[in-house]
């Protein structure tokens, strides 16, 4: 690993500060699990990296207009939380199924959607979710939607200076049922084949409000708007799923790589859509 | 250059730690606490799994001045003075290691388990353990060991 200076600021306002001053120089560091394997392998080499393990305000969820997760909250501690068991459980499957244990402790909420590598889980959930995040730096406070947030692999609409500070989960539609789908043909600690989040209400025998969102299907998670409309007013039954999955998949081009190649994966996005939706649709009642 | 102040098994160490040392490193290196062991360096295998304020952490994947103001729990903390733990007895009377590499971690990680889950399932076992790899014992002797070790401690 090169040489960096570590800074650890006590507040928001000076790590806002630091990274205003440092910006395109320095990282900041949460649970450390996506950037030391790439300090180690001298993929990022920061002058500076600024540990954020002092703001221990962004390690807390409060409700208020919403479920706000503190950037800095573990997966572990998400996946184990009533509070989000009740607000979203699809975020808390999302967390379950994400490596091991012991990863799922040190790693943040906040750093895996900063890191934004296309497979990973939480990303397609808080799409399903409606999420949004906050960012900031010393210029601004700004929301994205979570299906605004990823630009390409490893890449957001985070600039140099901006800081994630909080995700908001807005309190999901009355008798929505959700379910989170990992495909994992090898091992139960690998990143996605392709994932598939699915969030759907259904009244008087027809969808009423439908999300579906993609991982591991290209350079970034995706939503299917175009499937989502689709199943508006239809009847939640396999023939309207199917053709919810074709739109949802038809114009994917997902990576190339050791888990497969693009028209494996984009078959299988579909089969996935299909399951999801049905799981979603005959999950009990929360 | 840093100064680290922590608490290593019990010990209070202050030191002074380059920046960029990763955990697993100090360690190693610089305490002389070669139990923890380093295999993949990326968070895999498990290997180098220590307690961090009680919580496991991949030190190979931890910085070092993380340690700083925390307490530092690994396999050399276990024993009390020439008496085993309870987990590392039931390791040796069920065979719960072969070449040991991935002893140390496991035993750290069942340690964070048991504190957690004093009588945990097996299924429990299995979830907390899917993250220590060991190339030797085929999984079902670790799985007795931490059951064993389970049974062996009063809840
Ligand atoms: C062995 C292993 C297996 C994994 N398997 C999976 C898996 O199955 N599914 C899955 O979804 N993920 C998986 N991951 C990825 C894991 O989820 C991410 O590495 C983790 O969430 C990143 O969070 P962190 O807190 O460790 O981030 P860090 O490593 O601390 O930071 C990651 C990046 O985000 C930036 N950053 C961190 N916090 C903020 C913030 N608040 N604002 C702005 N920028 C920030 C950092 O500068 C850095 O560039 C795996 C990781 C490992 C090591
Ligand atoms: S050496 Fe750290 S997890 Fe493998
Ligand atoms: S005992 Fe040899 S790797 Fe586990």
């Amino acid at each position: 690993m090169k040489p960096f200076s570590y800074l650890e600021p006590d507040s928001l306002d000076e790590a806002l500060d630091l990274l205003g001053r440092h910006g395109d120089d320095a990282k900041v560091i949460a649970g450390g699990t996506a950037l030391v394997n790439f300090m180690k392998n001298d993929l990022v080499e920061p002058r500076f990296v600024i540990g954020l393990r002092r703001l221990k305000h962004l390690q807390a969820m409060t409700e208020d207009n919403g479920l706000r997760i503190g950037a800095l909250t573990t997966l572990r501690t998400l996946e184990t939380s009533p509070t989000v068991a009740g607000y979203a459980p699809l975020l808390a499957q999302a967390c379950r199924l994400v490596a091991t244990v012991r990863i799922r402790m040190m790693a943040t909420l906040g750093g895996a959607i900063a890191y934004a590598d296309p497979a990973l889980d939480t990303p397609p959930a808080l799409m399903a979710c409606d999420a949004s995040f906050t960012v900031q730096s010393r210029r601004e406070a700004r929301t994205v939607p979570a299906y605004q947030f990823f630009t390409g692999i490893l890449e957001t609409v985070l600039a140099p200076d901006e800081l994630v500070t909080e995700i908001v989960v807005p309190r999901q539609p009355t008798g929505c049922r959700t379910a989170y789908i990992k495909f994992l043909p090898a091992t139960h600690d690998d990143y996605a084949t392709v994932s598939v989040a699915a969030r759907v209400a259904v009244a008087d025998g027809k969808v009423v409000d439908a999300r579906i969102a993609l991982g591991a299907v290209g350079a970034t998670a995706v939503r299917a708007a175009a499937a989502e409309e689709l199943l508006a007013g239809k009847e939640p039954n396999a023939a309207n799923f199917r053709d919810a999955a074709q739109a949802a998949t038809a114009d994917l081009e997902p990576l190339k790589d050791i888990r497969g190649s693009p028209d494996y994966k984009r078959k299988m996005a579909a089969v996935h859509v299909v399951r999801a939706l049905q799981a979603a649709t005959t999950a009990p009642h929360p | 250059m840093r100064t680290v102040h922590t608490t290593v098994n019990g010990q209070r160490v202050v030191a002074d730690v380059p920046d960029n040392t990763l955990l697993v490193d100090f360690l190693r290196s610089q305490l002389e606490l070669t139990g923890t062991k380093e295999s993949c360096g990326v968070g895999v295998c498990g290997a180098c799994s220590v307690l961090l304020d009680g919580k496991p952490v991949s030190s190979c994947l931890t910085l070092a001045v993380f340690a700083d103001g925390c307490t530092i729990e690994t396999i050399e903390g276990m024993a009390d003075d020439n008496k085993l733990h309870p987990l590392q007895e039931a390791f040796i009377r069920c065979g719960g290691f072969q070449c040991g590499i991935c002893t140390p971690g496991q035993i750290m990680m069942a340690k964070a388990l048991l504190e957690q889950h004093p009588r945990p399932t097996r299924m429990q076992i299995k979830q907390w353990m899917m993250g220590n790899l060991c190339r030797c014992t085929g999984y079902y002797k670790i799985i007795e060991s931490i059951e064993s070790a389970a049974e062996g401690t009063k809840s």
